[in-house]
This record gives structure tokens, sequence and C-alpha cells, in this order.
């Protein structure tokens, strides 16, 4: 086991190794810079453009600053952002608390309501309440978040005026009623596409595991319906989700673009998105480290979980 | 990204220009006193009172004022810090940590521009309570020029020698040479503490730069990164205000949501990027908003390449400015709301020449010119001459719909009079980068604000030695040559009395509007919206945040 262990931790590091080259070549290739945003500022002129990229070392070979970068980062420095000057570090940190807690809410309120949507649906299999799901689990999947987005800050704060229309906070206030109050809106919106993916898993995976043998025993034996869900079906219907959840987990942490847009949340979305649009080459390098090594420890530590409570998987 | 529509679209209906026009009365300057502080409104609170939280659309990172930023950054600047003086919208110099404005008249300047006095302000202090003196103001000339430190433009302070402290508030300096643009960019240079900043090995990471000490109305709270930026009242402000106790400088990354907040009341004041064109007509009827049009100092235009062959006849350039259906463009492409102009200047300045000959639509005078000239139609329709094919391509950022449309439209009228124009978009980065600046377009349709602040100086745009393609270095990327503009250019530097400086930036635009290197379409105008009873919001075509004077506003009260 602890073998097992080392051995993905060691592949994973030639990973991150090879995400970090590609991350880095492909930024710098990119035609622009981060420079060329200032092309049109009143008074600037080439000769200022030069000398700061000299003086932001962006005018040595990439090889160089590649080599730069990674000496650092193997020393614990993650580098400045162009944009504010502050450790990459401090502004990724500054953006994860306000990521997981919008995701970390919606991800509880769609396991939760995705799980029971998925057991019920299954269980009592083309019935109206499984008909209505399935529709409803396509057209959530199929509308596009930004428009329920939209027509729910319409429908709830233009028109009934029940909720703030975006932000996480009332600044100033700050209260957890306020901040609820606040994340009510994002949170569902995020939810509902979640709850649609997570139902359809589950309903799948509780009817292959209704039409085992095992589980006709349960019931030949006496046992009733719903004992026989709870103890036999359940727990092996979230076997394969928890493969599911390592896999969504960087989703995650890594924030939900346009939900962040809509509602002005401050996530790690947006920032990444921000620090592309600046080409804050240090800023988008270290989000990208940071969700590689995401993925990579969340699929390590599903698998492990896995086998830990499946007894038939041996890890070796 | 600082996209180059920056300056969002925008401008009245005719009957709304002549409205404008009205209150922008006969000297073509903003309306300060109509849309500013005036004795019909209310007077100011006693003692500061309330907050007001602006929407930006841009998240403002830099907030030491000399290090390289972009414009949104500078609502932070003018609220923290001081200059030696402002500019109103007038385009005046009025008074801040200078105790006046040093002119050749009142002997702050010497005859011939080189000899410089400023007298300073006594018993200012830096929000941390330690005294300003003449020290800042040295430190703050010489870290701008400090080879390691990262700041943005550094024209005209590299000019400046022997700065000497005569006193705690007295300071002089020598220039290199006379240089009249500079009291223009003084106006938008803040002083910055030496006592925060000289003790710090890196000035580039400086804990100074996310948590700046200044003078101005309001000192630094703090900052939620990626959402707001908080300020409170320095309650011993030496200048008019501050009335309000907190301003809240909100990032709204969508203008959609931005509109939407300003609607809902979670913002007060909708700052850079304003309301898109397209709200402006529901905007304008919102129960309990102010909704306004405000011109910017940005011109749009069609740029060419002067140094690619289809371009260098004055009568092509001549032909496709007749080609150029404006009022189509203005009206049916941006709502109405920009102001069709002549010149790269803007209307608002002192220097702005209003005689410059209208232009006209007339698909017949294009074709004739064309004629004249010697471009024949070949055989498939297209004109050309001396084997010159009268065919290039145009580009501008990817993305723009309205740009986009526009060039759609061009390219219908320019095949009109036999010439072919095909489109060739690219991204902002790739736009804006070394394809720009190395000259390496045909022609592009372009957004500049050609002027630094209120000074008409546009060397960089227009001298022949700023071109980066030959091995200049300014941001005179259509590699415009005109021997006549070079000389009126360097006149016009080196005077600094306005009412001489004027005659030379007249005849530039003259010439400028003859020779064509750039067909001027219109001057943007942005539509900004405030709640009702939010006093002192005062335009300045002159800076380019909305919240220049932010330490004058105030609530009206009930």
């Amino acid at each position: 086991m602890t073998r097992y262990i080392l051995n993905r931790l060691g592949q994973s590091l030639v990973l991150l190794v090879l995400v970090s080259m590609i991350g880095f070549a492909v930024l710098n290739l990119a035609p622009g810079g981060p420079l060329s945003q200032f092309a049109l500022t009143p008074g600037m002129t080439q000769a200022d453009l030069d000398r700061i990229s000299a003086q932001m070392g962006l005018d040595r070979p990439l090889i160089v600053q590649y080599a730069d970068w990674a000496w650092r980062l193997l020393r614990g420095d993650w580098g400045r952002s162009f944009r504010d000057s502050r450790p990459v570090l401090d502004v990724i940190g500054g953006h994860f608390g306000a990521t997981l807690l919008l995701m970390g809410t919606a991800t509880v309120i769609s396991v939760v309501v995705g799980t029971w949507v998925g057991i019920k649906g299954a269980t009592k299999r083309y019935s109206i309440f499984d008909y209505t799901a399935t529709v409803g689990a396509m057209v959530a999947l199929s509308i596009p978040t930004f428009w329920f987005g939209l027509v729910a800050i319409y429908i709830f704060s233009l028109k009934l005026g029940w909720l703030p229309a975006g932000n996480m906070y009332t600044i100033g206030d700050g209260s957890i009623l306020d901040y609820a109050k606040h994340l009510i809106m994002p949170a569902l919106v995020l939810a509902l596409v979640d709850v649609a993916v997570w139902s359809r898993y589950m309903r799948t995976a509780t009817l292959d595991v209704i039409n085992q043998d095992f589980v006709r025993t349960a019931r030949a034996k006496g046992m009733t319906p719903r004992r026989v869900l709870m103890k036999h079906v359940v727990g092996n219907a979230l076997l394969p989700m928890i493969t599911l959840a390592g896999l969504q987990v960087p989703t995650l942490l890594g924030g939900a673009l346009v939900t962040e847009t809509v509602f002005t949340w401050p996530g790690m979305g947006r920032l990444f998105l921000d620090s592309l649009g600046y080409q804050d080459y240090p800023v988008v390098m270290g989000l990208l480290m940071f969700s590689a090594i995401l993925v990579l420890l969340s699929n390590l530590a599903a698998d492990l979980l896995t086998a830990f409570v499946d007894p038939r998987i041996r890890l070796t | 990204m600082s996209e180059k529509h920056r300056n969002s679209i925008f401008h009245p209906t005719r009957r709304q220009a002549l409205a404008m026009m009205g209150l922008v009365g006969a000297s073509g300057l903003v309306m300060p006193g109509i849309l500013g502080r005036d004795k019909a409104y209310a007077a100011p609170p006693s003692t500061p009172k309330g907050q007001v939280i602006i929407g930006f659309s841009q998240e403002p990172t830099v907030f030491n004022p000399h290090m390289l930023h972009i414009e949104v950054d500078e609502g932070i600047h003018f609220s923290v810090f001081d200059p030696l003086f402002n500019v109103d919208p007038d385009g005046k110099f009025t008074p801040a940590l200078a105790v006046e404005v040093p002119t050749v008249e009142n002997g702050g300047i010497s005859a011939d521009g080189l000899n410089w006095k400023v007298k300073l302000r006594d018993g200012v202090t830096w929000h941390d309570g330690k005294p300003f003196t003449a020290e800042d103001v040295k430190f703050t000339l010489e870290l701008v020029v400090d080879p390691n430190f990262r700041s943005g433009r550094r024209a005209g302070h590299d000019l400046v020698r022997d700065i000497k402290v005569v006193s705690p508030t007295e300071i002089t300096w020598r220039m290199d040479k006379p240089y009249a643009p500079y009291p223009s960019i003084l106006a938008s240079t803040f002083i910055v503490p030496k006592h925060v900043l000289e003790p710090e090995a890196d000035r580039n990471t400086a804990p100074f730069n996310n948590a700046p000490i200044g003078t101005g109305p309001f000192k630094w709270v703090e900052r939620v990164a990626g959402d707001h930026i908080e300020l409170a009242a320095n309650a011993v402000y030496y200048g008019d205000g501050p009335y309000l106790e907190r301003v809240i400088y909100k990032y709204i990354p969508d203008l959609t949501v931005l509109y939407t907040q300003f609607k809902t009341g979670d913002i007060d004041v909708t700052g850079l990027q304003w309301i898109t064109p397209d709200h402006y007509d529901e905007a304008k009827v919102l129960d309990g908003k102010d909704v306004v049009i405000v011109p910017g100092a940005t011109i749009e235009s069609v740029t060419f390449n002067m140094e690619k062959p289809q371009f260098k006849d004055v009568a092509v350039r001549q032909a496709l400015y007749f080609a150029l259906d404006k009022a189509t463009i203005i009206d049916a492409l941006y709502y109405g709301l920009p102001t069709p102009t002549e010149s790269y200047m803007p209307q608002q300045s002192f220097y702005f020449n209003p005689d410059l000959p209208k232009h006209e639509f007339d698909i017949e005078k294009a074709k004739k010119l064309l004629d004249d000239a010697g471009w024949k139609p070949g055989e498939d329709g297209i004109r050309a001459k001396d084997g010159i094919r009268l065919s290039f391509s145009n580009s501008t950022t990817a993305g723009n719909h309205i740009r986009e449309q526009v060039q759609q439209f061009m390219q219908q009228s320019f095949k009109d009079i036999g010439v072919e124009m095909t489109i060739s978009n690219l991204p902002p980065a790739v736009m804006w980068g070394e394809y720009w600046m190395q000259s390496k377009f045909e022609s592009v349709v372009v957004g500049i604000n050609f002027l630094t602040g209120p000074d008409p100086d546009t060397s960089d745009y227009f001298l022949s030695t700023s071109i980066n393609a030959k091995g200049g270095a300014g941001q005179n990327t259509s590699q415009y040559s005109s021997p006549e503009v070079d000389t009126l250019l360097g006149e016009g530097g080196r005077v600094f009395v306005p009412e001489e400086r004027k005659k030379a930036y007249l005849k530039i635009q003259e010439v400028i509007r003859n020779d064509l290197p750039l067909l001027p379409i219109f001057q943007y105008a942005t539509v900004r919206g405030h709640k009702k009873g939010m006093t002192g919001f005062t335009p300045n075509v002159n800076n380019r945040i909305d919240s220049w004077n932010v330490g004058s506003w105030y609530w009206e009260q009930a």
C-alpha cells in the first residue's frame, strides 16, 4: 500500500513538471505579452515598454525564464503577481475562501438532493416522479447557467426584491445571516446543474445494484424494502460515486466562472480569467500548478478511498 | 484586459446634442457649474456623512501611482493621493499640494521654461500623521526615473535636473530643455511619502503598494481582492471635503451586471466602462437615478499605415474619407451617442480647432478624386495605378462587435468606389502588441486618446521621430511624417503661455485634417449614472476617471 502511494506520488511529480513546462510555453508563446495592454495608454511609448519589459525580466530567453521560475518554485517562492505585486500564494488564498464557501454549499446541496432524487427515481422507476426528474435534469443540463442566474436575479432581486443581486456580502455588514442571503441564489443556481448530473449517475448506479442477485436474496429473506434499500442498495450504489466525487473536487475548487461573474462572487474562476486576460503569468502558472496538484491528489484520494470501502479492490 | 474601446461608446442624438451644447456653452467646455456643486444644491454636511459605492468593470490593482498601471487604478490614486496641482474640467490648473500653480507670469517657471520653483502648502500631514514636506516631492520626482523602479511613463520627468529642497515648503529644479507639457504631467503626478518608501529595499514590492499612504481626501482601509476597496474620510484633509465617511470601489467584471446592480441600488455610481449605449434609452428614465452623457477624450478613427503603397497618395485617403458614411455609423451602430469630429483633439480642449473643413459623405466625389489621380478600375472593378491595386486589409480587436459591423459597413461603401477592403481582426493582445506598435498593419479602426491630460502635445503620435518601425520610440504607428508638423510640434512644446501655444496646435490640426493619416470618425461619449442626491459628480474630460474629485462628493440632505 505504501509502495503504491509512493509510486503514484512519483508519477504525479513527473506529470507536474510536464504540465508546468507545457503551461509555461503556451502562455509565453501566445502573442502580445503582459505589456501589450499598455500600448494605447496615453503617453506610453515603445521606449517605456522596452524598459519595463527588461525590468520584469521578460526580455530573457524563454528557457531562462522557465528555469528561473521553476528554481524559485522549488524553494517555495511562487513569485509575485504582475498586476498587484503580491505573492502568488496570497493572491490565490484570497480567492480560495470565497470559492470554497460557494462551491462547498452548492456541492452539499447537489450531493444530498441529487442522491435522494437518483435513488428515488431508481426505486420508483417510470413513475411520475422519475419522469419529472429525468425531464428536469435534461432541462437543467441544457440551459446555460448564466441564463438561470440572470433570470433568478430578475425575479428575486429586481422584481420581488427578496435577495441581493450579487456580491458575497454587504460591505459593512458581513454577519452570517448576510452571507447566507447572498449565498442562496448563486449556490442554488450552481447546484441545479450538479443535482441534474448527480441524480442521473445515482439513478443509474442504483438501478445497477437493484437488479443484482444479492438484492433479490435480501428481499426473498423477508427484509423490508426500506432496509434492503438502506443496507444493501445505497451503500453499493455509492461506490462509483466516490470516483465521480474525486473527479469533481478540482472543478469544485477551480471555481465556477460563469456563476461567479453573474453574481459578482470574488472566486477562483474569475481570478483565473482576469489573470489570463492581463497575461499575469505568475498567477496563471500558480493557478495551473495549484489545480494540477488538486487533480492528482483528489484522484489518488478517490482511488484510496474506493479501495478502503470496497474489499474487492486491492491496490498494489 | 484593457480593451481598446474602453471609453465606451456614447453620444447624443441631434436633439440631445443641441441640448448639451446649450449646457456646455460657448466655450465648449463641460459644464462644471451645472453638474458640479453649485449654489442651487444644498450645502455639503459639516462632518463626513454616509458612503458611496462606485462600480468599476475592471479591478484596480496598482495603488502605487507611479507604477505601471491602467486607468481604473487612477480612481484610487485620486482618492488617496494629491498631485502638486489638479486640472479642472476647463483644463485650468488648480493648486493642491502646491500653494500656487507655477507659471511664467508668477515667476514659478522662468521665461525660457528651464527653471522651476514651487511653493508648497504648509501643515499638510500624511495619513500616518507625519508632516508632508518638499523632501517628499523630491523623492517622488526621483522615484519615477529610478532605473530599478517599474514606473509607467517617464516623459518629462526624465528632463528634470538639480532638484533642490530650499525649505520644507519650497522646491526648485532645472529642466534639461523647455518642455511645455510638463505642467499637465505634474497634474497627474501624485506625491508619495519619502519616509515610508525610501527605507524599502525593493520599492516594486513594498507593502506600501498594497496599503498606500497619501495626503488625499480618503485614507486606505482595506482591499478584498477581486471584490472591493474601502477608503475612509481623512478628517484632517486640507482641501475641499471630504464629505463622505466612506468610499467603496466595487469590482463588477460584467457590464450587464454592473448596470443591473446600478438599477437595484447595490452601487451608487457607475464607474469606468459605465452604462453600455444599448441601455441608454432604458437608463435615462430610471426612477431615482441621474443618467448623463459625458464626452471622453478618445477619438475613434480609421488609421492608415502610411508606408503601405496603397496609402501614399493623399487622393486615396481623401477619397476614402468621402466614402465614409459617418452619420450612419454613429446613428445606426453607436445609438447616435458619439459626436462626429474632424480632429484628433477633443472638442472640449482649449486647443481644439473648430474651423476644420466639414466632412461630406459623397460617393461621386470620391470616385472623381480617384479618377483624376489616375487610379483606373481594373477588370475586377478594383482600381489600380502603376501596378498597385487599391486593396488593403483593416484590423481591429476581434470580438468588438460594433467595430466589426463598422468594418463591414465601410467595406461596402469602399467597394462602391472601386476599393477593396478585407477584414482581418485579431485578439486584443495580438492586435495591440507588435502588430500595432511596429506598424505591421495596413489599416485599423482604433480609439485613441491622443492627449496626456489637458496638454495638446501629440509628439508621440505625429512626430516623424516617434515611429517605432523606423527606430523611434513613440506611438506614431501610422508612420506619418510631415516636416511642417515636426516643426510646429517643436514650437508648441517650447511655449508655456497657452494663448501663444494655441496657434501651433490649430495649424497642426489643419495639416492633419488635410493629410488624413487617419480618418476621424467621432469623439466618444459615455453614459454615466448615479443615484439621485449624489452631488459633486463632475465630468472632467482631462482626467481618465470619474472619481477624480470624489473628495467633493456628498449626499444632498433631505
